[in-house]
């Protein structure tokens, strides 16, 4: 038998040679001089070179034709979908214990992953003392530090009571929090009201001035912010869009967002609170981050609907205590990864260096996780200066995001990158891959209590956080990593 | 004129006003787009739609959050695609852009798939522990895997196999040297012309000898399909083998298909061949350690001349395969000492190291048996922490000069493969060793017969005939395939060869008729 000529044009692949080359770079050479088109990965082992690990990763890739792949597909599609599609509305502000579920008569939140009195840094130790003090369950430093180490307080992490606080983050039950309602998927979080920047109960202080403050949130801005918003609710993601487009990005630069909030809330609180509206509104313009908090809530009311999907592999908290960097998945309940928290690379206000820093600590790397604050750097290029940075370096660290995140956010786009939306939904899967770990917009609190803010600069996520997560997920899916 | 008015609200979605006006104007420059309003849905942008008579009722379920995208056109064709120019720009770009963009390094699988739209193949050459992580990866995406990398356990093997089957992808090793995929070479292959001819081998320097020696005899090949050297293995059972065939046997561009492999196991290649037998196309099939119809090996050489013969309908007989000019220097008698009785191989390429045993055990017969040792110093034994000798030739000099001086070697034989990613210029690279090797057998009193074919093409970057040239200058003995390199060689060691080989390659050695594989 011969062979007949052949009928047509010998095709293997449609569309031409299209490769990604993993490895030995002399190969992509050849393809490209006969017109096939390679991309060349500067490849690394993956998962810092634990085979077993890469190994799991792989398998669980998306894979329509594949069991766990599926399932991770399905899941992350449905959390992205429900960040997506978060609409959070600031409507009320009311104290903690009327506010929070689970919020009892002796709790004090804090902020980060789970941790005990003993462990407690000493900005967090400071601020807890402070709530004590100003809920009157001491009269003196030593009487609260006492009642806290006879176990009489019951700590417990803001997160896993739909809050979120930046720094100390603690709540007490008779503070007045921001009460924001996801309004397409109905959950509710929460968080306490800014006090500005200095010596603030976030960072430990507990003067007579700290508590003085927060008795008048107590007694008259929070009641009266609480009446304005019932009767006007504010639209969160539609502000935190506008103040993207005016140079934030809602976690360390807030200047627009809080500018918009009071023109937004202004009418109504006058309306509301004709007696304390001019002091309120005072103290609103008095400080640059008040909008800060708003912004945290909302991040935590979007992630918290997104949170709790079997299989899912996207971060829905990244949170530090001042002593461990914590995160939470989609896909593994309530269980936190943590690793230790390090000092951020940053600027110091004068007389201060990275000697006096407390270790990364706040709750406010929930905006991050919702891809805006250091994943928006590209929209606030301002915030660069505090490592020295150009604008380039601030967009580079956005784009850097881009690869570790399973969509772009619809609603909050950056001017200087075409109005490309921001990185949303991190991938625990991608962040073990690349060894990209989420970059976080931060203050540097003083290691001592009561010290105040001695700079701002930027963090990274703990690499260890992610890869104990996936882990963690293989085990729940029942995938046995390899020897 | 008669016109239309059409409307979309876009529910809680905010764009500054600068950026809606320019979305505006872009549609105003649509055809037949006579009218365009792009605004968030606030009571003075209604009224300022109202005005322009393009406020429709269904807008008045908005809130100053959405925003309302309207358009007076010519046509409801004009007007649709304007709601789409509209939703395509407030999606946004697919990917950031700006001037201040900076090419991010790519330093995993799926960042190269973003930069990479339509990506239908990965060459995968990380080491061997993560080389399964990132196949696996690239075959999940849909992509055909060249797996390059080496020391892949068998049982990740036959996962990925399994896999691509169900997705029908190719996965193209491990330990796969070549493929030419639509025209494109890959990894360690020559610049072999286009042609009807399908190639699909268990054995890299197997597929490269044979297509080269299929361009030299004046065809091409439609593709090359490395499949693996484990593939014909039992516990594989030719998988991608016979997904190869499938493929080439739905080629239009393919009309004689080549199968080749290293020694198979009895149940795969029981699988192979009765997927042989079901083709509609001719497939000459060579497995290593089958024997022909008239008893002896069967060669890559055989392969080729059986391929073009069919492509051609021709008989074999009317093939010729020549020398390069200038012709070598016809073979001196060699005058070997007492003991000077072994033939020492030592090879590049793992396939033609097993091809050149099989024929000198064959070609020696029982009296030859302990005359000739091929070492295959590509194996993994060699290589590990050291550069493949097809790039770099130092440990192969070691090993040629080594064998010059042991006395009982008469005969050396080599492989000298070019092509893509080989080293730039092998026979220049053998010199220093070859003028070692002949001083110390001189110095010892002993003659010394080199043999060696080169496999490659006129094409190849290496210039084949400067090869030969190169080679003959340093007396070495040129064959035009490593089948006749190796008969050669026992032909050297006289005795037990066959008197009639002719380097020339004109006319083929007695005893080998027809060979089978071919249906």
């Amino acid at each position: 038998m011969t062979g007949d000529p052949a009928r047509g044009p010998s095709t293997l692949l449609t569309g031409g040679v299209r490769a990604v080359n993993i490895g030995l770079a002399g190969f992509a050479e050849p393809i490209r001089t006969h017109g096939g088109a390679c991309a060349q990965v500067e490849w690394r082992p993956p998962a810092e070179g634990d085979r077993a690990l890469g190994l799991l990763l792989a398998r669980l890739e998306d894979d329509p034709d594949d069991p766990f792949g599926a399932q991770v597909a399905r899941a992350n599609a449905e959390a992205v979908r429900r960040i997506v599609e978060g609409r959070p509305v600031a409507v009320d502000v009311r104290t903690a214990v009327e506010a929070i579920p689970g919020m009892g008569a002796r709790t004090l939140l804090h902020a980060g992953p789970p941790i005990t009195w003993e462990r407690m840094c000493g900005p967090m130790r400071g601020a807890a003392i402070g709530a004590m003090l100003l809920e009157g369950w001491a009269a003196t430093p030593a009487e609260a530090e006492a009642l806290a180490d006879r176990g009489a307080v019951e700590f417990a992490p803001c997160h896993e009571h739909a809050t979120v606080g930046p720094m100390a983050g603690i709540v007490s039950p008779s503070m007045p929090v921001i009460v924001v309602e996801n309004q397409a998927f109905g959950n509710r979080a929460f968080s306490n009201l800014n006090e500005g920047i200095g010596k603030m109960l976030r960072y430990g202080a507990y003067d007579e001035a700290v508590l003085e403050r927060l008795r008048w949130f107590a007694a008259t801005l929070g009641p009266a912010l609480g009446r304005t918003l019932r009767a006007s609710p504010v639209d969160l993601r539609d502000l935190t869009a506008r103040a993207l487009q005016m140079g934030d990005e809602c976690h360390n630069r807030n200047v627009a967002g809080t500018s918009i909030l009071i023109r937004t809330i202004a009418p109504a609180l006058v309306r509301a609170a004709p007696d304390d509206a001019a002091a309120a509104l005072e103290f609103m313009r008095g400080n640059d981050h008040f909008y800060l908090n708003f912004s945290m809530a909302a991040c935590k009311a979007t992630l918290d609907a997104a949170h709790g999907i079997d299989g899912s592999t996207v971060v829905t908290a990244m949170a530090r205590n001042g002593v461990e960097f914590g995160i939470r998945v989609g896909g593994t309940g309530g269980a936190w990864f943590t690793a230790p928290a390090g000092v951020p690379d940053g600027l110091y206000f004068p007389g201060y260096g990275a000697q006096d820093a407390n270790p990364d600590i706040g709750d406010s790397a929930i905006t991050e996780t919702c891809g805006i604050g250091g994943f928006a750097m590209a929209a606030a290029p301002a915030i660069v200066r505090f490592i020295g940075g150009t604008p380039a370096d601030a967009i580079a660290y956005t784009r850097a995001m881009y690869r570790i995140t399973l969509t772009r956010s619809q609603a909050y786009g950056i001017p200087s990158l075409g109005f490309a939306g921001t990185p949303t939904a991190i991938d625990v899967r991608r962040v073990v891959e690349s060894g990209v770990v989420p970059i976080i917009d931060t203050g540097i609190a003083h290691r001592l209590p009561g010290m105040g803010q001695i700079g701002a600069g930027i963090t990274a996520a703990p690499y260890g956080c992610f890869t104990a997560a996936l882990r963690a997920l293989g085990r729940r899916l029942g995938l046995e990593e390899a020897a | 004129m008669a016109g239309i008015v059409r409307q979309r609200v876009f529910k809680d979605t905010y764009r500054d006003s600068v950026e809606l006006m320019r979305i505006a104007t872009d549609l105003e420059h649509l055809p037949g787009v006579t009218r365009a309003g792009v605004v968030m849905a606030t009571p003075a942008n209604r009224d300022l739609l109202a005005g322009a008579g393009l406020l429709l009722p269904d807008a008045a379920e908005t809130w100053p959050a959405d925003l309302i995208v309207a358009v007076a056109a010519e046509s409801d064709e004009a007007g649709a695609a304007a709601m789409e120019r509209a939703a395509a720009a407030l999606a946004g770009p697919a990917r950031p852009t700006g001037e201040e963009r900076r090419a991010a390094p790519m330093t995993t699988l799926h960042d190269a798939m973003a930069e990479t739209p339509g990506a239908n193949l990965a060459l995968v050459s990380a080491p061997g522990a993560y080389a399964t992580a990132e196949a696996l990866k690239a075959l999940k995406r849909g992509l055909h895997v060249f797996l390059f990398s080496d020391n892949v356990p068998l049982a990740d093997e036959i996962a990925l196999k399994e896999l691509a089957e169900r997705k029908d992808l190719l996965v193209m090793g491990p330990d796969c040297g070549t493929a030419i995929l639509d025209g494109v070479p890959l990894g360690f292959a020559n610049a072999v012309r286009r042609g009807r001819i399908g190639l699909i081998g268990a054995s890299g320097t197997g597929l490269q000898e044979v297509s080269c020696l299929i361009d030299r005899l004046g065809e091409g090949v439609s593709q090359v399909i490395g499949v693996g050297g484990r593939d014909l293995d039992d516990r594989v059972g030719g998988r991608m083998t016979l997904a190869a065939l499938r493929r080439l046997a739905a080629d239009e561009g393919t009309a004689v298909i080549v199968v080749i492999s290293k020694p198979p196991g009895a149940a795969a290649a029981e699988r192979v061949m009765a997927a042989v037998r079901q083709c509609p196309k001719p497939v000459v099939v060579n497995f290593l350690g089958w024997t022909g119809e008239a008893g002896g090996p069967r060669t890559f050489e055989d392969a080729a001349l059986d391929a073009v013969a069919m492509a051609r309908g021709v008989a074999r007989t009317a093939l010729a395969l020549e020398m390069p000019d200038p012709p070598p220097p016809p073979p001196a008698e060699p005058r070997f000492a007492p003991g000077q009785t072994e033939i020492r191989g030592l090879y590049c390429g793992g396939s033609l190291a097993a091809e050149a045993a099989l024929v000198l055990g064959h070609t020696l017969g029982d009296a030859g048996a302990g005359r000739a040792a091929i070492v295959d110093l590509g194996d993994d034994r060699y290589t590990t922490g050291r550069l493949h000798p097809m790039i770099d030739p130092r440990l192969r000099n070691q090993h040629i000069v080594e064998a010059a001086r042991d006395p009982r070697v008469a005969v050396i034989l080599l492989d000298v493969v070019l092509g893509y990613n080989a080293h730039p210029n092998p026979a220049r690279a053998l010199i220093p060793a070859l003028d070692d090797a002949r001083q110390a057998a001189a110095a010892a009193g002993r003659d010394l017969v080199v043999v060696a074919s080169v496999c490659g093409t006129p094409d190849d970057l290496q210039d084949f005939q400067r090869q030969h040239t190169m080679l003959a200058g340093r007396r070495v003995w040129l064959a035009p395939s490593n089948a006749r390199a190796a008969r050669l060689a026992a032909s050297a060691l006289g005795g037990a060869a066959p008197s009639s080989v002719d380097p020339r390659g004109a006319s083929r050695p007695p005893g080998e008729g027809r060979a089978g594989g071919a249906r």
